[in-house]
């Protein structure tokens, strides 16, 4: 440590080290953004392959007319999210996001438990009437499709 | 009549950054005493009357919006006849073309203020410094006149006008973004100092003090604004969340990251004229992830309540300029950086020693949050959707993070160029002690998660060693600038404090109660008393009416809001936040359930405002280091000038 070094070579050595360190973070990164990433599932995903229990997701789609109930704590509702394909019940303990109602879009984010009940940790509800969430503009595309689809044919 | 002239103002301003540029590079080409020298003379008051301009235009907006100019179609969207006084002001700022005219104008005010007054630098970096800030200036003026004109008319009139996002309608938001700009600004003056000094070669310590106030006083905005960006999230969401790892969040926070590592490389080479080409490789990387950080906010490629423009034109014009800056850069950086010359040397256990580490490990956090900001929008590309959380985040960047606090509670401790851990034993012994003594007391009487665990026994060690340096010291003598650092690095272990108590003893309460019901939450015991409607200037609300006890003491009582507003229809929930000394009591109201019954969702937060008191004091250390930076330099320029003045005499 204490030998002095040559100028040239202590600037090597300081941008190798630093290098060195910046690489080991984003091998790092990469490594905990595969397994920390939370997916983003829709119904007939989320049925088709459904995610390993425990493991935090999101899923989208709409919330099922007539399918909204209020448990007797008051606090906890299920609902049902479709695609128009799958059917996925949720759990949701909390207050209730602006303008969340049956017919509209949401974001779930939380996790699918052992009996295929997705339990949720958030909901993400439209805000206003400017926004939507980012993925819901995706899917409502892709439902609008389907439905052309499925009254063309 | 002042939308034009606003216009004409914002015109004249880009042509005469035209002409700093112009002028500047071809000063530069003729090389010294050629015939450039008449054009280098133009360039310092280009910058000036740029400045001024670009100011004037900025000042015609704030009065189109106080005056409600409904025939400017950037006020009709944005504002509403019957809006309080100071959300007109802040409406113009708080859209997209605002936004953009206001960081164009502190940018080019902060150009003249450095032509005015900055006399320290050769005047041929000078000149290049200037000409790199009319480059960058360029490209805004360009993006403000073709793509997002503040002051476009609109004909016929509108009646009354779109009114302002309601949750954009709150006094700390009023003042949030300008503040971050501030500082994203500052960093493209370091930008183009770093620029200059790598065109001419003249990466000297001088560089580095002219440099440094304008790192400093952005790194203090961005601290400010964080900070107080991350209290709104808290009391306005009303999600009981303080940062969300956001990616909106995140373009503010890598700005600073990178403007910290500047900070503290910045003065070694100040100091000891070492590190010279990773300052200026640094100062590249601050102006990028303000760049970057644009990019994300304005772009609409996130959605978020902070992103105005959901416009890809736009967010392609700023892609390009983000491209051409930093390419740009990062070639001059890889043509000149081999003829920086080495600077001085220094050991491995020296302050120098620990500041590299400093730097180092600060990069690897940017780096990361980098990553996994981006991380996002590249699997998107793809067709798959994720995002990314806090689960990754946190532990991450904690694991770079944690053991750049101990080095920054011993860094401070060692000399200059060479020193030995023997000399500094007996405080890095105590601080140690410490850190172990509250990890067993922590782990032996509760059993919280380990991070938490290691932030708040890593707190207690920082908080102590960040006063060591001013042990054996007279501290009457001591300069502004030690203060500044001391109490910077307190703010720091306060702040990890406030945020590791928060996520461990954080107690929840969630509930529907009848009007009558009580419930405890920690020490709380609450009660909801009623619940009432209520009316504002443009909202009507719901609000509940809490009378809440601190274990037996005295009633004290909270109403948080379920808010509707009408223009535009949204609903809002205000939280009702009530301070401790020892932390804040927090309640939200939600809709009403079936039988009466209101959902309430309360939370007792142990210690949590310390995490914003951490943050006012590490931009109050920052204050203090600044002025005593500015004074040091303007008695250091008095002395010289009395020196010349005697020269004189005594040649006369």
């Amino acid at each position: 440590m204490s030998v002095p070094l040559k100028p040239k070579h202590q600037r090597l050595v300081l941008a190798l080290a630093a290098l060195l360190v910046l690489i080991g973070a984003a091998l790092l990164a990469a490594w905990a953004l595969r397994n920390q990433a939370s997916y983003f599932y829709v119904p007939s995903e989320m049925v088709e392959s459904p995610p390993a229990p425990g493991q935090a997701v999101r899923l989208g789609g709409m919330v099922e007319t007539g399918s909204l109930e209020t448990q007797a704590d008051g606090v906890t509702i299920r609902f049902v999210v479709g695609d128009g394909e799958a059917r996925v019940p949720v759990r949701f303990s909390g207050i209730v996001p602006d303008l969340f109602v049956e017919g509209s879009g949401v974001v779930a984010e939380g996790r699918l438990d052992a009996s295929g009940t997705f339990v949720a940790d958030n909901l993400l509800a439209k805000h206003d009437e400017n926004y939507v969430p980012r993925e819901l503009e995706h899917m409502n595309e892709a439902q609008k499709r389907a439905v052309v689809e499925e009254t063309t044919q | 009549m002042i939308a034009e002239f606003g216009l004409a103002a914002l015109w004249l301003a880009a042509a005469l950054a035209a002409l700093q540029l112009i002028a500047g590079a071809v000063t530069l080409r003729s090389g010294q005493g050629g015939s450039g020298e008449v054009l280098g003379t133009l360039v310092r008051p280009a910058a000036i009357v740029q400045g001024v301009l670009a100011a004037a235009a900025f000042v015609a907006l704030l009065v189109l919006f106080l005056r409600t100019d409904l025939s400017v179609k950037l006020v009709a969207d944005n504002s509403h006849v019957a809006k309080p006084w100071i959300f007109k002001l802040a409406g113009a700022w708080g859209n997209h073309e605002g936004s953009m005219l206001l960081w164009v104008t502190v940018m080019s005010f902060a150009g003249g203020l450095i032509a005015l007054l900055e006399r320290r630098l050769p005047e041929r970096t000078m000149i290049a410094t200037l000409a790199a800030q009319a480059f960058v200036g360029l490209g805004f003026y360009a993006f403000l006149l073709f793509s997002s004109n503040p002051f476009e008319r609109l004909d016929p009139p509108a009646p009354e006008g779109l009114g302002l996002n309601p949750l954009l309608q709150d006094i700390g938001l009023a003042f949030h973004p300008p503040t971050l700009y501030f500082g994203y600004v500052g960093l493209s003056v370091a930008f183009s100092f770093a620029v200059g000094a790598l065109l001419t070669r003249q990466v000297t310590p001088d560089f580095a003090r002219a440099m440094r106030p304008w790192v400093l006083g952005a790194w203090i905005f961005l601290t400010l604004g964080i900070t107080a960006g991350s209290y709104w999230a808290y009391y306005e969401l009303g999600w009981g969340g303080w940062w969300f790892w956001d990616p909106v969040e995140n373009a503010s926070l890598m700005p600073w990251l990178a403007a910290t590592a500047l900070l503290h490389s910045a003065s070694v080479l100040a100091a000891r004229d070492a590190l010279r080409a990773w300052t200026i490789m640094l100062g590249v990387v601050a102006f990028s992830m303000s760049m970057i950080g644009t990019f994300l906010v304005r772009s609409g490629i996130l959605t978020s309540v902070h992103a105005f423009a959901v416009d890809p034109e736009r967010g392609t014009f700023i892609l390009a300029l983000l491209a051409i800056y930093i390419g740009g850069a990062l070639t001059v950086f890889a043509l000149r950086a081999g003829t920086v010359a080495e600077g001085q040397r220094f050991s491995a256990t020296s302050r120098e020693g620990a500041l590299v580490v400093n730097n180092v490990a600060l990069s690897a956090i940017l780096a990361i949050v980098l990553l996994g900001t981006l991380y996002p929008l590249l699997t998107e590309a793809f067709g798959v959707q994720v995002s990314v959380g806090p689960p990754y985040f946190n532990p991450v960047a904690a694991i770079f993070f944690l053991p750049m606090l101990l080095v920054m509670a011993v860094g401070p401790l060692l000399r200059w160029r060479r020193d030995s851990l023997g000399r500094v034993r007996s405080e890095v012994i105590l601080a140690g002690l410490v850190i172990i003594a509250v990890l067993a007391g922590i782990a032996f009487f509760s059993s919280i998660a380990l991070l938490p665990l290691l932030g708040i026994a890593l707190a207690a060690g920082v908080a102590l060693a960040s006063f060591m340096p001013l042990r054996g010291r007279s501290l009457r003598r001591l300069p502004l600038a030690t203060w500044g650092m001391v109490i910077a690095h307190l703010g720091v272990a306060v702040a990890l404090f406030g945020a590791a108590c928060d996520s461990a003893f954080t107690q929840e309460r969630l509930l529907a109660a009848r009007p009558g019901d009580t419930t405890d939450v920690g020490p709380w015991t609450v009660t909801l008393a009623a619940v009432e409607p209520v009316a504002g200037p443009n909202w009507t609300a719901l609000e509940g009416r809490l009378s809440v006890r601190y274990k037996g003491g005295p009633v004290t009582l909270m109403a948080p809001q379920s808010r509707n507003f009408w223009t535009p229809p949204q609903q809002t929930n205000e939280a009702a936040l009530l301070t401790r000394w020892n932390g804040q009591l927090y309640a939200v109201i939600g809709g009403e359930g079936e039988g009466e019954r209101w959902q309430l969702r309360l939370w007792w937060k142990p210690f949590v405002t310390f995490i914003w008191y951490g943050g006012a004091l590490i931009g109050l250390g920052g204050l203090l280091a600044l002025v005593g930076r500015v004074a040091t330099d303007l008695k250091r320029r008095h002395v010289r000038a009395q020196v010349a003045i005697r020269r004189e005499e005594r040649v006369a």
